[in-house]
C-alpha cells in the first residue's frame, strides 16, 4: 500500500470520528429544538462562544466513550516495522494505517491518544468532583458562622495553597509514599466528606418527615460507606469499587490540591449570600443553620460555582497532564497525554508527529471547558 | 498599616514553619531514609544494617527534635550538603536561583507589557471585534500549559521536521550566555501560560472602569478617547492585575520547573527535580524552603502594595 498524503490522513481521521459527528449531531440538533425548556443549559445555545466550548467538550466526552469503536488499533499493541513512522504510513500486511505515525515502541500514535482521553475525562471530573464537595462542606460554615472556626479553617487552606502545587506533587506522589500508607490516610479523610455532605443535606431538609429521611438517609450510607469501604482502603467487600494505588495517590493529591481554593471560593459566596433578605427570612422562620446553608445559600450560588467547576476541570487536566509529563502518571504503559508527551519530546526535533496529537488534544480540551465556563458565566449574569 | 504589616508578617511566619514541618515530615519518611541509607553505604544492606546506621547517624530520634535541630542549623546558615551534586547545600541553590532569576527576569519583561496592552486594548471598548479577538487570544493561552506550548514552539522553531531552525531546542548553554537562539523558546513557553489569565484580570478591571461615573464625565467633557483611557482610566484598572502579576509567582514555580526540564535549563526547578527524584533529602529541603519563603513573601508584597495603591481598604 502507499503512504497517505496529508488530505487522504486528515480525511480518514475525520471518518474514523464518525460515531462522534452523529452523536454530535444528534445532542446539538434536540438540544436546539428544546432550549426553551432546558433553563440554563438550554440558554448555552444563545451564546456563539458556549456553544464551541460545548462541542469542543463533548466531542472528547463521547471519543471516551466510544474509544473502542474509534481507535483503528490498540493502544498497546506493537507492530514491528512502525517504530517512529511518519504520519501515513502502511501498515506491512497491508491492513490500514497508522494515520498519525507510530511512537517509539511502534504504538499507533492516534489510537493512544484517541484512548488517553479515558485516562483524563475519567479523572478529571471526579476530582473536581471530590475536591467541591470537601469545599462546600468546610467553606459553607466557615463563611456563614465565621468566628473561631473560619480563622482555623482559612489558616488551613492559605497553608495548602502557598505550598508550590508542584513541590507538594514531587512529595506526595512518590513510591516511598505509598509504602507509608499516608495516601490512604487522605483519602479516607477526603473520601468521607461527600457522605457527610449527604448525609447533613437530606437530614437538614427531611428532619420533620420520618420516612423520607430514612429512606434518602439509609441509601446514603449505604452506597456511600460502600463505595468508601472500597475506594480509600480497597476493601470492598463485593469488589465493584476499587482503586490501583498509583491512581488513588494521584487522585488524593490532585483532590487536595483543589480542595482549598473550592473552600475559598464557596467561603466568599456564602458570606456575601447570607447578607440576603431571603436568608434573614429563613432565620426568622426559625430555620437551622445548616439548612439555611445547603438549601438557601447553596442553590443561590450554582451560578458561579458551576463556572468554576468548569474552570477546574480544565485547570485539573493541565494538572494531571503536568503529572504525566514528569512522570508520575497513571501506569507506565497508560495512554494518558501527559505522559505521552513527556515520552514524545525525547526525539523531537526529528520526530515530532508522536508528541503533537497528545498536546494539541489536551489544549483542545481545556479550550473547550474555558470557554464553556466563559458562556455560562455570560448566560447566568443574564438571569 | 505597621499593625496590619506586622499581623500579616506573624501569620507568614507561622504558615512557614508548620510548612517547612510537612516538608520535612515528607522528606524524612521511613522509605526515603532507607534508600539514603542505602546510598550512602551499600545498596545490599540488610534491614538490621540499615537500622543501625539510621540509629547511629541519630536518624532515629523523635522528628520534632530532629526538625528542631535542622532549623536551628539552617538559620545559622548550614543547609546540609546535597548527596546529588556532592557539594554544600547553600552555594548550589543560590547559583541556581540566579539562573533562575534571569529566566524570570526575561518572562516578566515579556510578559507583564503583553498582557497589560492586551488587557487594557479589550477592556477599553467592551464587546468590540478588537476586545473579541485578544479574548480569544487570552482564553486560549490559558488552555495551554508550558507542556503543550513548549513541544509546539519546538516543533515549529527548532525541529528539522518544519526546518525553520531559528531557535534551539535546548537552553542548556544559556547559563553561561544568553543569546536569543537559546532563550527565546523558554521565555516565550513560560509567559504564554501566564499572559492570558493577566490579560483577562486586566481587561475585566478595565472594563469595570469604563462604566464608571468619572469616566462619564470626562467624556461629557469632551477629553479625547486616548487621554481618558491613558489618562484617567488606566491608573484605576491597574490596581487589581497588580495583585495577580505578584500571585503569579508561585504558580511560575511551576512553569519555572517544567520548562527548565523541558529546555534542559539547569536552573532552580531543574535542580528541585533532580533532588526529589534522587532522594536527595537536604537539597530538597532547601529547595522547599526557598519555594515556601518565595511564594509567602510575594502574598505579602501583594497585600501589602494592594492596601498602599487602593485607598479605600485602608479605612476599614
Amino acid at each position: 500500500m502507499e503512504k497517505l498524503n496529508w488530505f487522504e490522513i486528515t480525511l480518514q481521521i475525520l471518518g474514523h470520528f464518525t460515531p462522534v459527528w452523529i452523536g454530535l449531531f444528534v445532542i446539538f440538533a434536540l438540544s436546539i429544538t428544546f432550549k426553551g425548556s432546558l433553563g440554563l443549559y438550554g440558554k448555552l445555545f444563545n451564546s456563539r462562544v458556549g456553544m464551541i466550548g460545548l462541542g469542543l467538550v463533548l466531542f472528547w466526552i463521547l471519543t471516551a466513550l466510544l474509544a473502542d469503536v474509534i481507535a483503528p488499533f490498540d493502544s498497546l499493541d506493537q507492530v514491528s516495522g512502525m517504530k517512529n513512522k511518519r504520519p501515513g504510513w502502511p501498515m506491512a500486511n497491508g491492513e490500514g494505517h497508522y494515520l498519525l505515525g507510530g511512537d517509539r515502541l511502534a504504538r499507533d500514535v492516534f489510537s493512544r491518544v484517541v484512548y488517553g482521553s479515558r485516562t483524563v475525562m475519567a479523572i478529571a471530573p471526579a476530582a473536581t468532583l471530590f475536591a467541591f464537595m470537601v469545599g462546600v462542606t468546610l467553606g459553607l460554615p466557615a463563611g456563614y458562622f465565621g468566628g473561631k472556626l473560619d480563622t482555623v479553617l482559612s489558616f488551613l487552606a492559605n497553608l495548602v495553597l502557598a505550598f508550590p502545587v508542584i513541590l507538594l506533587f514531587f512529595l506526595l506522589v512518590t513510591p516511598e509514599i505509598q509504602k507509608t500508607g499516608i495516601p490512604t490516610y487522605i483519602a479516607s479523610v477526603l473520601f468521607a466528606f461527600p457522605i457527610v455532605f449527604f448525609v447533613v443535606l437530606f437530614h437538614s431538609r427531611f428532619e420533620q418527615q420520618p420516612g423520607k429521611l430514612f429512606l434518602f438517609l439509609g441509601l446514603t450510607l449505604v452506597l456511600g460507606l460502600w463505595a468508601y469501604s472500597g475506594l480509600a482502603f480497597n476493601a470492598d467487600p463485593l469488589g465493584v469499587f476499587s482503586m490501583d494505588p498509583n491512581l488513588l495517590n494521584i487522585f488524593v493529591s490532585v483532590v487536595f490540591v483543589n480542595s482549598p481554593t473550592v473552600f475559598r471560593i464557596v467561603r466568599g459566596l456564602s458570606m456575601d449570600i447570607q447578607t440576603r433578605d431571603y436568608v434573614a427570612a429563613a432565620q426568622t422562620r426559625g430555620e437551622r443553620p445548616w439548612y439555611i446553608m445547603l438549601w438557601e445559600i447553596l442553590p443561590n450560588a450554582r451560578g458561579p460555582l458551576l463556572v468554576d467547576f468548569c474552570l477546574r476541570i480544565g485547570y485539573t487536566t493541565i494538572l494531571l497532564g503536568t503529572l504525566g509529563f514528569f512522570g508520575l502518571g497513571v501506569s507506565p504503559e497508560s495512554p494518558d497525554w501527559g505522559m505521552t508527551i513527556n515520552e514524545g519530546r525525547k526525539l523531537l526535533s526529528l520526530y515530532p508527529h508522536p508528541a503533537l496529537p497528545p498536546a494539541l488534544a489536551l489544549m483542545s480540551l481545556v479550550l473547550g471547558l474555558n470557554l464553556l465556563a466563559d458562556g455560562l458565566r455570560e448566560q447566568s449574569l443574564k438571569d | 498599616m505597621l499593625l496590619f504589616t506586622i499581623k500579616r508578617m506573624g501569620v507568614m511566619a507561622l504558615t512557614a514553619l508548620c510548612l517547612t514541618f510537612i516538608v520535612f515530615f515528607l522528606t524524612n519518611l521511613e522509605p526515603n531514609l532507607e534508600i539514603l541509607a542505602k546510598e550512602q553505604n551499600n545498596m545490599r544492606m540488610s534491614d538490621a544494617q540499615v537500622e543501625s546506621w539510621l540509629e547511629r547517624e541519630g536518624y532515629k530520634r523523635p522528628l520534632l527534635t530532629r526538625y528542631g535541630e535542622w532549623l536551628g542549623s539552617f538559620v545559622s546558615g548550614d543547609w546540609g550538603a546535597s548527596t546529588r551534586f556532592s557539594k554544600d547545600v547553600l552555594p548550589i541553590i543560590s547559583e541556581r536561583l540566579y539562573y533562575t532569576a534571569k529566566l524570570m527576569f526575561w518572562v516578566m519583561i515579556v510578559m507583564v507589557p503583553a498582557a497589560l496592552i492586551i488587557g487594557v486594548l479589550s477592556g477599553m471598548r467592551e464587546g468590540s471585534v478588537t476586545d473579541r479577538t485578544l479574548s480569544t487570544v487570552a482564553i486560549t493561552t490559558t488552555a495551554t500549559p508550558e507542556y503543550v506550548s513548549g513541544v509546539i514552539f519546538t516543533v515549529i522553531f527548532a525541529s528539522s521536521a518544519v526546518g525553520l531552525k531559528w531557535m534551539k531546542g535546548s537552553a542548556t548553554s544559556a547559563t553561561d550566555a544568553i543569546t536569543f537562539a537559546n532563550f527565546a523558546l523558554p521565555v516565550m513557553t513560560m509567559a504564554i501560560y501566564g499572559m492570558g489569565y493577566v490579560a483577562r484580570m486586566t481587561r475585566a478591571s478595565m472594563a469595570e472602569v469604563m462604566t464608571a461615573q468619572y469616566i462619564r464625565t470626562a467624556r461629557l467633557k469632551g477629553v479625547s478617547f486616548p487621554n481618558i483611557v491613558l489618562k484617567h482610566a488606566l491608573r484605576n484598572a491597574l490596581i487589581a492585575p497588580f495583585t495577580v502579576i505578584m500571585l503569579q509567582f508561585p504558580w511560575l514555580l511551576t512553569g519555572v520547573v517544567i520548562v527548565e526540564r523541558l529546555f534542559n535549563y539547569k536552573g532552580f526547578g531543574w535542580t528541585m527535580v533532580e533532588a526529589a527524584s534522587n532522594n536527595d533529602i537536604e537539597l530538597l529541603m532547601g529547595c522547599s524552603v526557598v519555594a515556601v519563603v518565595v511564594v509567602l513573601v510575594t502574598q505579602l508584597i501583594s497585600d501589602i502594595g494592594y492596601v498602599f495603591l487602593n485607598p479605600r481598604i485602608r479605612i476599614q
